[in-house]
């Protein structure tokens, strides 16, 4: 009976959507450049919460969406820091240029390395980082309005309800 | 007239050309993975394949790093190289995907708290198997050693259902 609602439970999962060894640890150490050309260290993250966004110029799903990364940076819902992953500078400023800028920076990770030390899968991907620069909640693939309204802003509500936190 | 069935051909025959190009550079891709690498030994190639035949792509479900063209497949097999070529263990490098991409990474999940139903679950279930099965043999031979002893008037039932042929 208990292997009957395991198994009949496992139809409905996504394989795509795999938990995160990162959730509830602080976000790993960086000391690169942003696509700028400008010293990027974890010193430089917003302490408030703030969204963690993956991508690439390469990257078509992030086109999609871009315009919820956009209106969020207008409105200044939340900061948006960016990480552009296995790109390189070029593109990705061409790409800035054309698409327009939603984030408070982006982090330049041409190697990649950034990126697997954060357990990516590839662009686009989302993280939650808490005040406190600890990864709370991670979004695979597009974030649209729909995933915006229906997974991070109960999140955030989530984050922000916690006692002892400085808002 | 002439023409317009040359070109047809021509079209034909390029198409076949282009999807036995594009099947080749496949499957030649596939292969050529491991050798983009420069080891100083044997043994840290041979480290090297094992790895990343042992590792999954993160992003591709199902396909190990060494087959899978994905970008982060790439990057985890640079990973893995340049782990190798400073000195780290097997067991070092395997520690590193866990920590960052969890059992997923291992196409043989290591033996934890979550994972012991994956690894013993078949044999708890052979188990039980066993035992349905003891059941049912035993059931079945007890009812065919008993012996039935029938009175007069069951006889002559039976007699009258086999049609009383003897």
């Amino acid at each position: 009976m208990g292997l009957a609602i395991l198994l009949w439970r496992g139809l409905y999962l996504d394989p795509k959507e795999l938990p995160s060894v990162l959730i509830d640890k602080p976000m790993p150490a960086f000391a690169l450049t942003t696509v700028d050309g400008e010293s990027a260290t974890n010193a430089d993250l917003p302490d408030q919460i703030f969204l963690l966004n993956i991508w690439g110029s390469y990257c078509l799903p992030c086109l999609i969406e871009h315009p919820t990364l956009m209106r969020l940076s207008e409105v200044g819902e939340i900061p948006v820091v960016g990480v552009n992953y296995s790109d390189r500078q070029d593109l990705a400023l061409d790409w800035l240029d054309d698409n327009g800028n939603p984030f408070a920076f982006s982090i330049l990770d041409e190697s990649g390395r950034f990126g697997i030390d954060l357990g990516v899968y590839g662009a686009p991907e989302t993280y939650l980082v808490d005040a406190d620069g600890v990864i709370r909640f991670r979004h695979v693939s597009v974030l649209d309005e729909t995933v915006w309204a229906q997974e991070f802003v109960p999140a955030i509500a989530e984050l922000k309800a916690e006692p002892g936190r400085l808002e | 007239m002439k023409i317009a069935a040359a070109s047809k051909k021509s079209l034909v025959l390029s198409l076949t050309l282009l999807v036995l190009m594009g099947l080749s550079t496949h499957l030649t891709q596939v292969s050529a993975q491991v050798d983009t690498f420069q080891f100083d030994t044997d043994e840290q190639q041979e480290r090297f394949r094992r790895l990343s035949n042992e590792l999954r792509c993160p992003m591709c479900q199902n396909t190990n790093l060494t087959g899978s063209t994905g970008g982060v497949a790439e990057d985890l097999r640079r990973e893995i190289h340049r782990m190798i070529m400073e000195g780290m263990t097997d067991q070092g490098i395997e520690q590193f995907m866990f920590d960052r991409y969890g059992d997923f990474i291992f196409y043989r999940p290591r033996l934890r708290a979550e994972t012991v139903l994956l690894w013993f679950g078949p044999l708890i279930f052979l188990i039980i198997g066993g035992f349905v099965a003891y059941r049912i043999f035993r059931r079945a031979r007890a009812l065919g050693e008993k012996t039935i002893t029938l009175d007069e008037s069951e006889q002559e039932r039976l007699r009258a259902l086999l049609g009383n042929k003897q």
